[in-house]
């Protein structure tokens, strides 16, 4: 195992690799082409900008450091070692890594009775509470291109977040149940999204029904209701001593007259949407957590699935979750056979014991539990560690983005461009091959924790 | 290095020991006949213990999305169940769904050394080949999923050749690395996609026009010409529903001849006599097996308490949704290749229905004659978690246990039932049958489940206990590959098992119509949907075996 950051050949002759996968989204597109010259990655066919970005980034010379001072890898893993030997609480976080390396932090965190977090999980847990509290319905990327008559994406700029989810799954130029030539209509809820991808010949209606996002929960619930055939005019009819349902309902379903506007939509446009969707054969609903980040968003999450299930008493639908970018599918399902739980564990009494609100280590860091941070992040180099009171040991990406200069920094390789791995797709079905391009001889994450590991 | 176990009580029905004293050697993995003379290295004392090839689960839900679904599902019923790391283990979970390095050393530490997996997705199969490598001590194996997916029913609504629908079975085996082909509710997961809520053996699905009487046809000739020694595996239509026996009994009578495996058998045994309409099949089916010896089958037997069914039945899943306890599910429909449906449940004793189940079978173990036909299984996690097989082998041997058992449950489902008539006590041969020499051989494992020479040293050494759940509970000794990995019931050694695949021949020409389905419809491609052996071996998580198949028939 070697640090160093130069290409596999050092010639200038260039290699050509197809049907890559590409870590850089939860998408994990696998029909990318890549020409390697040297070092340099140029992505020739398939690429989005995310892809084409992560891909071509200019990789800076990086060497590990202890305190800030350049040292050989032996002697990095060697601090690292120490500095978790001497810590009561480690907490490990980012997990920005793929399956072996998510396999690798928590093999560690188990020996050194740590905590285990994932950089994304506060998007993640917006889905992981619904399916602990009541369960869902959902389909998975083919399926969706291929089966879906009706596509609504909720709260989230799904263009924006995952660049090629139209052009793969909403307008692709073929699907297996188009007979007839019966066109997708597509539907956007929320504010401000990106409507432009939806287009082409196999998309017929766009439909939007815009609100702001503090207010998208609301409108779940009126879809919800109306998909329901509940009435909505109601109405002070609903005494206040009625109970403690009604005072929960929102003010502005209780002020809406019939032709009124509720949630600042006509009810009439609102309920024209819910035909689409309960006329539909296939109707998907689409998010992506990292879209709806406003406060307790696992409630729209919840409203969704609700919707879904109320659907499929009559018709079929399916949600379909997006995200799982920085390998955060990859650490949730590692974890979750690992130790039955969907991360958030700490091994701090030697078994897994689960608390999605107090092993959060966003909270941890914030309210000054934990005496070390080991920060693993080896795609983006957006996602540093966050400023910590406490001393950090980073494993990341070259040019990673850091608040504080961490007591011992180790370059990493990313999977699938630095070294060969295995990544789970955001629809926690599929996982991919990812290949070595051989941009660097980095190390494996993986094999850098290991090496601590046995160390200790 | 030569080991001896002398002097125990063998069972090895393979090869017709029946508690004869023998002495066992093993030799660089392997249990030999040594050379007269041969310097003993170890020697374990195993005078009056009885000795049997390690334990093979030939059903249960081990690895794959819909297991980890699961997991995730129900975090209350791991936080009963935590288990701390050891210098040896690692930390991990348990209870209904346990974690994988749970599942590993408890399988071990109950005496078995093999498991397989038998609903393996092939657009998940990479999933559930991490799963069970993460799996420790026990050999794995899997069971690829069809008969659901669009492009086996887009050959046969087509009318394709049947060459190359044999060419597209064997190339998923090899696909997704998989042992058998399994078929779960023949059809009925894509027809769910098309809203059809039911499937019966005979109705057409609403798109393709195919019958599930048609796919297991299809699958189960394919597989046999295919040399494959796993019959075609079925979870058959109709589970749980009252009346599903005939359903049952009819595609026993539609194989005519053609060796098929019938799984968890106990939730297709369902009649519609006595006052509930809800009444015990089992005795027909077992009469109706005796005459039918190309079947087989395991029980899937339900034993009471919190549990959680994860299952490809997404149709009969969605349907079971409404008795989820609690009051939480997961359905998936995935990858125009198969689904999922994950309901927790709980078996109560005093439920009619749910005593009904338990007495079926029950039912099925006693009155099914050939132990060589019938695997004991609860379908982990689906009838019971895996923990209760002690407990269902002493239900098993001990009738007077048995009977004490039988007061506990709901006495009007036992009158729905011939359970209390029965008297029959199975013998430690007849279970080492059921839980070894039988399971291998429906496999295709030449070397497991027996002791003759060139067995694999995979060994449990039980204490000859009357109590036989304390018996099966907590072995004595157990070696894997001729290591001791478990003694007095708990693991002192951690090892990787192999991984059991079988590879029958295929023309690679089925790749040409292959690659265009998968670049015209699918989001990953062909290459990359292909598990390679690396990626099962990487990281030193054990070998892979090959197991043997018959020359492929046209």
């Amino acid at each position: 195992m070697s640090a160093q950051s130069d290409g596999m050949s050092g010639g200038a002759a260039s290699e050509l690799y197809k049907n890559v996968a590409c870590p850089f989204c939860g998408l994990l597109c696998d029909d990318i082409e890549i020409e390697r010259t040297g070092s340099t990655l140029k992505v020739v066919k398939n690429g989005c900008p995310r892809s084409t970005a992560g891909f071509q980034r200019d990789l800076p010379a990086a060497a590990p450091m202890v305190d800030g001072k350049e040292v050989s890898l032996e002697v990095a893993i060697a601090a690292a070692a120490a500095r978790i030997k001497a810590a009561n609480l480690p907490l490990y976080g980012g997990m920005a890594t793929d399956v072996d390396g998510a396999r690798a932090v928590l093999s560690l965190a188990d020996r050194s009775c740590g905590v285990v977090d994932h950089a994304l999980s506060e998007g993640q847990y917006r889905n992981i509470k619904v399916v602990q509290t009541s369960g869902w319905i959902m389909s998975t990327l083919t399926e969706t291109r291929n089966r879906a008559d009706v596509i609504v994406i909720v709260g989230s700029d799904v263009h924006k977040l995952h660049g090629r989810f139209f052009d793969r799954i909403v307008c692709p130029p073929k699907s297996m149940f188009d007979t007839g030539g019966k066109k997708r209509t597509v539907i956007f809820i929320g504010e401000n999204l990106d409507t432009s991808a939806a287009t082409g010949p196999r998309v017929g209606e766009v439909i939007t029904l815009s609100c702001h996002n503090t207010r998208l929960t609301e409108l779940l619930g009126v879809i919800s209701a109306r998909v329901r055939g509940f009435e909505l005019k109601a109405t002070r009819t609903a005494e206040p001593k009625r109970g403690l349902l009604s005072s929960l309902l929102p003010q502005s379903w209780i002020a809406s007259a019939p032709n009124e506007e509720i949630v600042g939509l006509k009810l009439s446009a609102i309920d024209a949407v819910v035909e689409k969707i309960k006329a539909a054969s296939y109707g998907v609903m689409v998010w992506s957590p990292a879209g709806l980040s406003f406060p307790q968003a696992d409630l729209a999450v919840h409203l969704i699935s609700e919707i879904v299930k109320e659907l499929n008493v009559t018709t079929r639908a399916a949600g379909l979750s997006l995200g799982g970018n920085e390998g955060s599918a990859s650490a949730a399902s590692v974890a979750t056979w690992q130790t039955g739980f969907p991360l958030r564990v700490s091994y701090a009494n030697g078994k897994p014991e689960f608390d999605s609100y107090r092993y959060s280590i966003g909270r941890m860091l914030a309210e000054n539990e934990g005496d070390l941070l080991l920060w693993l992040s080896s795609f983006t180099t957006d996602l540093g560690p966050p400023s910590a009171r406490i001393p950090t040991v980073v494993l990341g990406t070259p040019g990673l983005r850091l608040a504080q200069q961490p007591a011992v920094f180790i370059p990493v390789g990313t999977p699938g461009v630095d070294h060969a791995g295995i990544m789970i797709r955001c629809d926690n079905v599929v996982s991919l091959p990812m290949k070595n391009l051989g941009r660097s001889q980095l190390p494996r994450a993986a094999d850098v924790l290991a090496a601590i590991e046995q160390a200790l | 290095m030569l080991i001896k176990l002398t002097g125990g009580k063998v069972y090895d029905p393979a090869n017709k020991v029946a508690g004869e004293v023998r002495d066992i050697y093993v030799s660089d993995g392997r249990v030999i006949a040594p050379a007269p003379g041969a310097r003993v290295d170890q020697e374990y004392d195993v005078k009056g213990r009885v000795v049997m090839a390690g334990a093979i689960d030939p059903h249960t839900h081990i690895g794959g999305g819909k297991v980890t679904i699961a997991r995730m599902l129900l975090p209350e019923d791991h936080a009963k169940d935590e288990v701390a790391h050891t210098e040896l283990t690692r930390a991990g979970t348990g209870h209904a769904c346990p974690s994988t390095l749970i599942t590993g050393y408890r399988y071990a530490e109950m005496g078995y050394t093999a498991c397989f997996e038998p609903a393996m997705l092939p657009a998940n199969a990479r999933q559930a080949h991490m799963e069970m490598g993460d799996t420790p001590i026990v050999d794995k194996g899997a069971f690829a999923m069809l008969g659901s997916d669009d492009f086996l029913l887009r050959l046969m609504a087509e009318k394709k050749d049947f060459s190359l629908i044999k060419d597209y079975i064997a190339w998923t085996m090899h696909a997704s690395q998989a042992i058998a082909v399994k078929v779960v509710n023949p059809g009925g997961i894509s027809a769910f996609k098309f809203n059809q809520r039911k499937l019966d053996l005979d109705e057409k699905h609403a798109y393709y026009g195919v019958t599930p009487r048609d796919i297991i046809l299809t699958l189960g000739r394919g597989l046999l010409e295919l040399g494959v020694t796993h019959p075609l595996h079925i979870h058959g239509c109709n589970l749980g529903i009252p009346g599903n026996v005939e359903t049952t009994l009819a595609t026993i009578r539609a194989a005519e001849g053609l060796p098929l495996h019938l799984t968890h058998i106990q939730f297709h045994s369902y009649g519609v006599g006595g006052d509930r309409h809800f009444d015990s099949g089992a005795a027909r089916i077992a009469e109706l097996l005796k005459q039918n010896p190309n079947i087989s089958i395991d029980v899937g037997q339900v034993l009471f308490g919190a549990t959680c069914t994860a299952s490809g039945d997404s149709m009969r899943q969605y349907n079971g949704a409404k008795n989820a306890d609690p009051k939480r599910w997961v359905i998936m429909d995935i990858e125009c290749d198969a689904g999922c449906g994950v309901v927790p449940f709980r078996y109560r004793d005093k439920s009619y229905v749910h005593a009904l189940m338990w007495a079926i079978g029950l039912e099925t173990f006693l009155l099914c004659e050939d132990p060589w036909r019938i695997f004991l299984t609860t379908d982990h996690p689906n009838g019971a978690p895996f923990y209760t097989y002690p407990h269902l082998i002493r239900l098993l041997m001990d009738r007077s246990f048995r009977k004490d058992m039988m007061q506990k449950v709901d006495p009007e489902a036992l009158k729905n039932s011939t359970l209390p008539s029965l008297d029959r006590e199975y013998s430690l041969y007849e279970v080492a049958i059921m839980t070894r020499a039988g399971p291998a051989k429906s496999l295709g494992l030449k070397d497991r489940g027996h002791l003759g020479p060139g067995a694999c040293g995979d060994i449990t050494v039980y204490v000859d206990d009357a109590d036989r759940e304390a018996m099966f509970a907590k072995p004595k000794l157990v070696f894997k590959n001729g290591e001791l990995v478990v003694r007095d019931g708990q693991v002192v050694k951690v090892v990787n098992g192999a991984t059991h695949v079988a590879r029958p021949q295929y023309d690679k020409a089925i790749e040409k119509p292959l690659k265009d389905y998968f670049d015209s419809y699918h989001t990953m491609s062909m290459e990359n949907f292909r598990l390679s052996d690396e990626e099962i071996i990487e990281g030193g998580r054990g070998e892979i075996i090959v197991q043997p198949t018959k020359a492929r028939v046209s």
